[in-house]
């Protein structure tokens, strides 16, 4: 299905409410004044949207608007987890005091744009829709990040995020520039074609893919793009690193799906894609994949802030993650779209966490935490020690479930170097988080210590996010389902 | 008329000056230029692969990227302000709040 303007937007309903209700929302921000409405508006519309999306699972696939962007389980797939993730950040936002203090309107608005570029990556299938909503996330992503006001940590970090933002995407545009001269188009399909015969010259066809791998890289935060993370993470409003760390990295890992599988490979006959000849980008990959896994999680041993170590930790989760994408068949990357649904829910969970104690103390660094269980935050911290012992990989949990999937696809390719570093490095990780939950359960308070109480809002949510991780440790066949069923392009 | 690897050695020169004053220059302003700059040199090797190749694709592209330059030149000046409240100084080095 190749459609033109007009009949593709019978297919694109989610972004027409996601766009209206942007729109709808800035009206809104000037009229109401009580603001809080504003939330509760961009609330519902994201749940309206993704009602519209769920309503496209009986649509054909094909291609919508010329050719720019695609409709197909994959982008689906991706749309859902953007929302999700919109919709648990504004939940976690309503009663977040730092979001509290700032310009309700603006707030919400950005987000729910960023969302929307979120959905244009997933599915974009030409480098120019590629580049444009890259750029719309990240122009969004900088605005949130320095968003609060008269705090210079916030000012800062969005600084290093646009400067680092900005020389990534720059980088990453070069190389498509070079993809385009060397295959005459910026349509996906078309470049695989011109691509398929081979005969490129193959320096010149790895340093572009090195090059657009920069802007990608920067988006899923792996070594040696990682730089601007664990500053944003912490300065960033503690929603919005949330947001940042599940939205934005799955967006990432969407992007670089649909650029490096359907557009420069070929899919074989069971189920294993193979590379251009000569353009060595999935052994690249995956020193890429190690390096970034031991960096991340070497750096964040020493950490005192929750938010920075969370921060670091997210890397070494986006190393695990790219261990998918380098045993270059369907399993791993089944097992990628598996691990980023786990890694949602669990990181959401931790964030909402640091939020609810940041509410009732002010505090981020892990002293903070403090005998935090006898502060009458039994529950929270509790919750905390399921969703950092599931990013660790323990069992019965959702995490090991989500890296169960990926390592056994790593060995079943016999890359048994990635898979030993990758447990290597789960156990070290084990440290840092084990040093939270202690603090949490095992430290005696200070008597300066306050009390942290939870609204009701957030135990909702908490209760929601940790009996998932629970319930998907032990019960994963429907999720393995739903991501066996997500992982399908639309190629021509 | 001009061959087209001229077109593209300047562009790569182009962007190597921009990835350098990036990393060296010691004011915001001219790390934020520097970036434009690297844009810029995008532009022409689109540019000039779409006059080789007879494509308009590679033109119209020219026209988005340089939207985008604008919109981030906006919001990196607005947040090179927001910063400058707070330390007077535009030297990068002295953005010492975030580290390790």
């Amino acid at each position: 299905m190749d459609l033109n303007n007009l009949d593709s937007l019978q297919f694109f309903y989610p972004e027409i409410v996601l766009t209206g209700v942007i729109l709808f929302l800035i009206l809104v921000d000037l009229v109401v004044v009580d603001k809080r409405w504003v939330g509760y508006f961009a609330f519902a519309g994201c749940l309206l949207s993704l009602w519209a999306t769920l309503r496209l699972y009986v649509a054909p696939e094909g291609w919508l608007f010329h050719r720019m962007i695609v409709l197909d389980n994959f982008s689906l797939f991706f749309k859902v987890v953007s929302l999700v993730a919109a919709l648990s950040v504004m939940w976690i936002s309503f009663s977040s005091r730092e979001v509290r203090s700032v310009h309700q309107g603006e707030y919400y608005t950005i987000l729910l744009t960023s969302a929307l570029g979120m959905f244009f990556m997933a599915s974009s299938t030409n480098l120019l829709m590629a580049y444009l909503s890259l750029e719309l996330v990240s122009l969004t992503s900088y605005i949130l990040t320095g968003f609060l006001p008269r705090n210079r940590r916030s000012s800062e970090a969005a600084l290093k995020y646009l400067i680092y933002g900005g020389v990534a995407s720059g980088t990453m545009i070069y190389g498509m520039s070079w993809v385009f001269g060397m295959t005459g188009s910026l349509d996906y399909a078309r470049i695989n074609e011109v691509l398929a015969p081979g005969g490129m010259n193959h320096l010149t066809l790895f340093i572009a893919f090195l090059f657009i791998l920069a802007g990608f890289g920067y988006k899923i935060v792996f070594v040696p793009f990682h730089m601007w993370s664990p500053d944003v993470y912490q300065g960033a409003p503690t929603p919005i690193t949330a947001f940042l760390s599940v939205g934005s990295n799955a967006a990432g890992v969407a992007i670089l799906i649909r650029f490096f599988f359907p557009a420069v490979s070929r899919l074989g006959d069971e189920g294993n894609w193979l590379f251009l000849t000569g353009v060595e980008w999935p052994h690249f990959l995956l020193y890429v994949s190690m390096v970034t896994m031991t960096v991340g999680n070497l750096c964040a041993l020493n950490q005192q802030n929750v938010k920075r170590l969370l921060a670091y930790s997210g890397i070494a989760h986006a190393g695990y993650i790219l261990m998918g994408l380098v045993v270059l068949n369907n399993e791993g990357l089944k097992a990628m779209l598996l691990y980023i649904i786990v890694y949602l829910i669990m990181n959401l969970g931790a964030f909402l966490v640091v939020v609810i104690v940041a509410n009732a103390t002010g505090r981020e660094d892990i002293e903070g935490y403090r005998g935090l269980a006898r502060r009458g935050a039994a529950i929270p911290a509790v919750c905390m020690a399921i969703f950092l012992f599931s990013l660790t990989g323990l069992p019965p949990l959702a995490g090991f479930v989500g890296k169960f999937f990926l390592f056994a696809a790593a060995i079943r390719e016999e890359f048994y170097y990635l898979a030993v570093v990758a447990i290597i490095n789960s156990v070290i990780s084990l440290y840092y988080y084990a040093r939270v939950v202690k603090t949490m359960f095992l430290d005696e308070p200070s008597p300066a210590d306050q009390q942290v109480l939870m609204t009701p809002k957030d135990s909702a949510l908490l209760g929601v996010l940790s009996s998932l991780t629970v319930v998907f440790g032990l019960y994963w066949g429907p999720l393995v389902h739903y991501t066996n069923e997500s992982l399908r392009f639309f190629m021509k | 008329m001009v061959p087209l690897h001229y077109y593209l050695f300047l562009s790569a020169i182009l962007f190597a000056i921009g990835a350098a004053g990036v990393v060296i220059r010691r004011n915001l302003i001219v790390v934020l230029m520097s970036i434009e700059l690297m844009l810029n040199a995008v532009n022409l090797t689109f540019i000039a692969f779409a006059r080789a190749l007879g494509s308009m694709e590679g033109q119209v592209i020219v026209f988005f990227v340089m939207t985008v330059a604008a919109a981030e030149a906006v919001i990196g000046l607005a947040i090179i302000i927001s910063v400058f409240r707070h330390r007077q100084t535009l030297d990068p080095q002295e953005m010492l709040l975030l580290r390790w």
